[in-house]
């Protein structure tokens, strides 16, 4: 109906990104202009014209997959606010970025919820922190924040309670650093505005109906149903946030009929602390620690997310070297050994949730130990690595592993680096998978509880915007290491791990061959590392600058992190030399998106599946939260 | 049939109970407590069984490049010419690369000329928001301010006990050296002395042919550590070392008198501490 273009859509949908945005361009240019601002990349469309396009660059030219969606404030830079969205194919290649505008103060874009179920929690974040409304949207409530919150955090004039400086350095730490505690100078109580609208007696009111009364469930919980002349109770149920199942502070609404799960909520924001307003008051190099404690399980990963985003701006400088050969190796390693890290840990955590307590997961932890001690090594600590430079590294490997007493009862150690890596590699990391498929693969209790249970249809998946395992357990053979290779990924061997059911069996499945692959790649990565040895890890011999400036532009990187699509869009203001702090910075996080079609999994299922759906999905909740 | 995947995940389980005495009967029930020299053993690769380590009657020593709350290095006690003096000259690049900013440094001045000297007046870093990043220490270009291998800092009050000033952060150099001693032997092949640059420059301008520019004798020089590589390749677990002070191989080398004169301080120190905190 609104495609005028039916002869060539055959090459459409494998056309390049470049011949697509042509043929948006020449079809509509009444609403698609070329986004030429120095280091951007994509196009513009008028607000109003959004969804036809948005359909067309879905069903025409292919793009099936919206990855990300998120809002940019451009105050003082246009001032309007700005939706940024990048849509993939599931064949791979590279985004159609395609953005909208909207002024500052009555903010609207057409929701795209009806085109990918994937934009309902980014919009939703997007209302949240941006301020930006989206008709059409089937429930735009507030997503990290909770109702009557007062501002949209991350629109750039909101400021915090314990507001110093717009951007870091703050200069009352040097030369004249007197200390004081922030909480000392703004006493807490004292710092909270409320909306002029809210009730506040409604915020302290414990009763029942209170709890769900900001969900917008169309529950009344004291309501009672009447089924096909069967006197029955459509029961709310609160899991969470304090709950054992829910891996954090996560909270779930199940409205259930007997055990019978008949919809499902998800709440979060428990563990909200406005990760990307830090990240934008912060200077770029000051971020990579602080991506640590997203996915705390994995930061390896998400250290790589992070540097990859900045070294594209980076690159449109002029003075910009490219990691170096054995940089790249070891950037490699340290990912993959997290990733088995992060599949052992949501395997074994994954069956504590449906009933084998803690067995099975102190054997994979065991394991996780010791990849963690190589980590301790090398980058200084056991999971906030912070290990991964703009360029380059913290530091090269050790010659040894190794340790020197210095407190009392202190046991050392001292092994090879090369040995006790090639080790873990060749024997116990591979034992350790042996065992764990021994234990579990034909296990017929876990069979009987996974197979069939918590079914992502392939089509959801991909329209939900699913990442990682949970969208190849449904059968969609989607590794950004495959579809849109990043650091030495393409000359390495090694396969998707792909299954076709899309239940909780599929998706443990997934993790199971993605742990062998990762070892696959490891063994290839062992002798590059014995050829690259004395090899500088810096292209130019020596660490990078302590305040790098990046040049005008935006980035997206994204790196395949265990609990799927890791993304970093990152926007740098530019200016004379380039910019200290990012303009904005924003954080894919799989495990955020991941749980939009939480919902639709759980639906028809009983409570005690509910706990292990969410555990087969993988969740960890500093990255949900952010 | 039915059940066999079970039976053999049990088989699997059963392994696991009998390794996990194993190791046991290997140290002749001398596993946690008594015998600390297989603990490299019972740690590395190729170990079965139990790991637990039985946290605080043994604990892992931590590796060289382990990150906790940083200190600042000042000049050894026994130093010919800066006893007791900061390496630190408050520059202020720690302050502006930490992330959380919880550095606060004033920089000293001269009183009588008002122009800024090399040492800071004051430094307090508040170690509730310290995220042990490692920044300030991987950038500061004095070598001046380090991470820390004392993670044991609980205490009752966080209000009076958590922003550390400089009196509490301050260790001295031999400190250093002696919990990361391949670390700091690497800090001074990039410096090319031992000395604080700015003592060497001094050196260098001051008596350029009566003194070496690194006072310490050569005989401290340890050898390359990629040489010590090559020597010992053998198994992971034998290579374990109770001492690693004992080995020629150890970069910069202290003789176990001294270390344990060097502990017996420090831990004096921790008590003083602890009692003025109490008091
Ligand atoms: S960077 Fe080093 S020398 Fe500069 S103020 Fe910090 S500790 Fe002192
Ligand atoms: S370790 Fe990191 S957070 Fe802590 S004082 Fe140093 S730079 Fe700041």
């Amino acid at each position: 109906m609104d495609n005028p273009a039916p002869a060539p859509e055959r090459q459409l949908d494998t056309a390049t990104v470049d011949e697509a945005i042509g043929f948006l361009r020449s079809e509509h240019a009444d609403a698609v202009t070329l986004d030429d601002r120095d280091g951007y990349e994509g196009i513009i469309v008028e607000g109003g014209r959004l969804l036809d396009i948005a359909r067309v660059i879905r069903d025409d030219l292919g793009f099936d997959y919206l990855s990300s969606a998120t809002a940019v404030d451009y105050l003082g830079a246009g001032d309007h606010l700005e939706m940024v969205y990048h849509a993939y194919r599931t064949s791979g290649g590279g985004a159609l970025v395609f953005k909208a505008q909207t002024d500052r103060e009555n903010a609207e874009i057409p929701s795209l919820v009806s085109i990918w179920r994937g934009a309902d929690f980014q919009e939703r974040e997007a209302w949240d922190l941006m301020g930006i409304k989206f008709p059409g949207h089937p429930n735009l409530k507030r997503i990290l924040m909770w109702e009557g919150f007062q501002g949209h955090p991350l629109r750039k004039d909101w400021r915090e309670a314990y507001y110093e400086e717009e951007q870091k350095p703050f200069d009352s730490r040097w030369p004249g650093g007197h200390v004081h505690r922030a909480e000392e100078k703004n006493v807490f109580g004292k710092n909270v505005t409320y909306p002029p609208d809210i009730d506040l007696g409604r915020l302290m009111d414990t009763s029942e109906s209170a709890v769900y009364q900001s969900l917008g469930l169309g529950v009344d919980v004291e309501r009672i149903m009447d089924k096909d002349g069967f006197e029955t109770n459509e029961l709310v149920v609160n899991m969470g946030p304090h709950h054992p199942s829910t891996h954090g502070v996560f909270r779930m609404v199940l409205t259930v009929d007997g055990e019978t799960v008949t919809s499902l909520e998800p709440v979060m924001g428990y563990l909200h602390r406005n990760h990307e307003k830090i990240g934008e008051r912060n200077t770029y190099l000051h971020n990579i620690p602080f991506t640590d404690r997203l996915d705390y399980i994995s930061s390896m990963g998400n250290n790589h997310g992070y540097v990859l985003a900045v070294e594209q701006l980076m690159s449109l400088g002029r003075k910009y070297n490219p990691p170096t050969y054995r940089c790249e190796a070891l950037r490699v390693m340290m990912v993959e050994l997290s990733r088995i890290v992060n599949h052992l840990w949501a395997i074994g955590f994954w069956l504590n949730d449906i009933g084998a307590f803690f067995t099975p997961v102190l054997y994979f932890v065991q394991e996780r130990e010791r990849i963690l001690d190589f980590f301790e090594a090398v980058a200084g600590s056991r999971m906030m690595c912070n290990y991964m430079r703009f360029g380059g590294l913290f530091g090269d490997l050790p010659a040894r592993i190794k340790s020197v007493s210095n407190l009392t009862n202190d046991r050392v150690r001292d092994y090879n680096t090369m040995q006790f890596l090639t080790e873990m590699i060749n024997e116990r990391i591979p034992r350790t998978i042996d065992d764990l498929e021994r234990l579990l693969t034909q296990n017929e209790i876990l069979l009987e509880r996974s197979i069939g249970v918590g079914v992502l249809s392939r089509e959801d998946a991909v329209n939900y915007s699913a990442a990682g395992p949970l969208l190849r357990g449904s059968g969609v053979a989607y590794d950004i290491r495959r579809a849109e290779p990043y650091s030495i990924y393409p000359e390495l061997d090694f396969d998707v791990a792909v299954e076709e059911e899309g239940d909780m069996y599929a998706r443990y499945r997934v993790r199971v061959a993605e742990m062998r692959e990762s070892v696959r790649i490891l063994k290839q990565i062992l002798p590059r590392l014995e050829a690259t040895a004395g090899e500088s890890i810096w292209a130019d011999g020596k660490p990078g600058a302590y305040a790098p400036r990046v040049p005008h532009g935006e980035a997206y990187g994204r790196v395949e992190n265990g609990k799927g699509e890791l993304g970093y869009y990152v926007v740098s203001a530019g200016g004379r030399g380039g910019s200290a702090n990012p303009w904005r910075y924003h954080v894919r996080a799989p495990s955020f998106i991941n749980l939009t079609p939480m919902g639709i999994m759980s639906r028809g299922h009983k409570v005690a599946d509910i706990v292990g759906i969410l555990g087969s999905i993988d969740i960890v909740l500093g990255e949900t939260d952010r | 049939m039915y059940g066999t995947g079970l039976a053999k995940g049990l088989m699997l389980t059963l392994r696991h109970f009998v390794e996990s005495y194993v190791d046991d009967v290997r140290y002749g029930f001398r596993k946690y407590h008594h015998s600390t020299d297989n603990f490299g053993i019972r740690q590395g690769t190729k170990t079965k069984g139990v790991i637990t380590v039985q946290y605080p009657d043994e604990k892992v020593a931590v590796p060289e490049r382990f990150r906790f709350v940083p200190f600042l290095i000042v000049e050894d006690e026994d130093h010919p010419t800066r006893a007791g003096k900061d390496w630190c000259t408050s520059c202020g690049i720690c302050a502006k690369v930490c992330p959380p900013q919880c550095i606060w440094i004033v920089r000293g001045n001269d009183p009588n000329t008002g122009r800024p000297v090399p040492e800071p007046e004051a430094f307090f870093i508040d170690i509730d928001i310290c995220m042990n990043c490692g920044f300030c220490a991987e950038y500061c270009p004095f070598d001046a301010i380090k991470m820390d291998h004392d993670y044991e800092l609980a205490s009752y009050d966080r209000t009076t006990h958590h922003i550390h000033d400089k009196e509490r952060l301050s260790k001295p150099n031999s400190y250093w050296r002696g919990i990361a001693p391949t670390r700091a032997y690497e800090e001074m092949l990039v410096r090319g002395t031992w000395e604080h640059k700015d003592a060497a420059k001094e050196a260098r301008r001051g008596a350029a042919s009566s003194r070496a520019s690194a006072p310490r004798p050569a005989a401290e020089r340890p050898a390359a550590p990629q040489a010590e590589v090559a020597s010992e390749a053998s198994a992971s677990g034998e290579t374990a070392a109770p001492a690693p002070a004992a080995e020629g191989a150890t970069p910069w080398t202290e003789d176990d008198a001294k270390r344990e004169e060097r502990r017996r301080k420090a831990l004096e120190r921790k008590a003083r501490r602890a009692a003025k905190r109490g008091q």
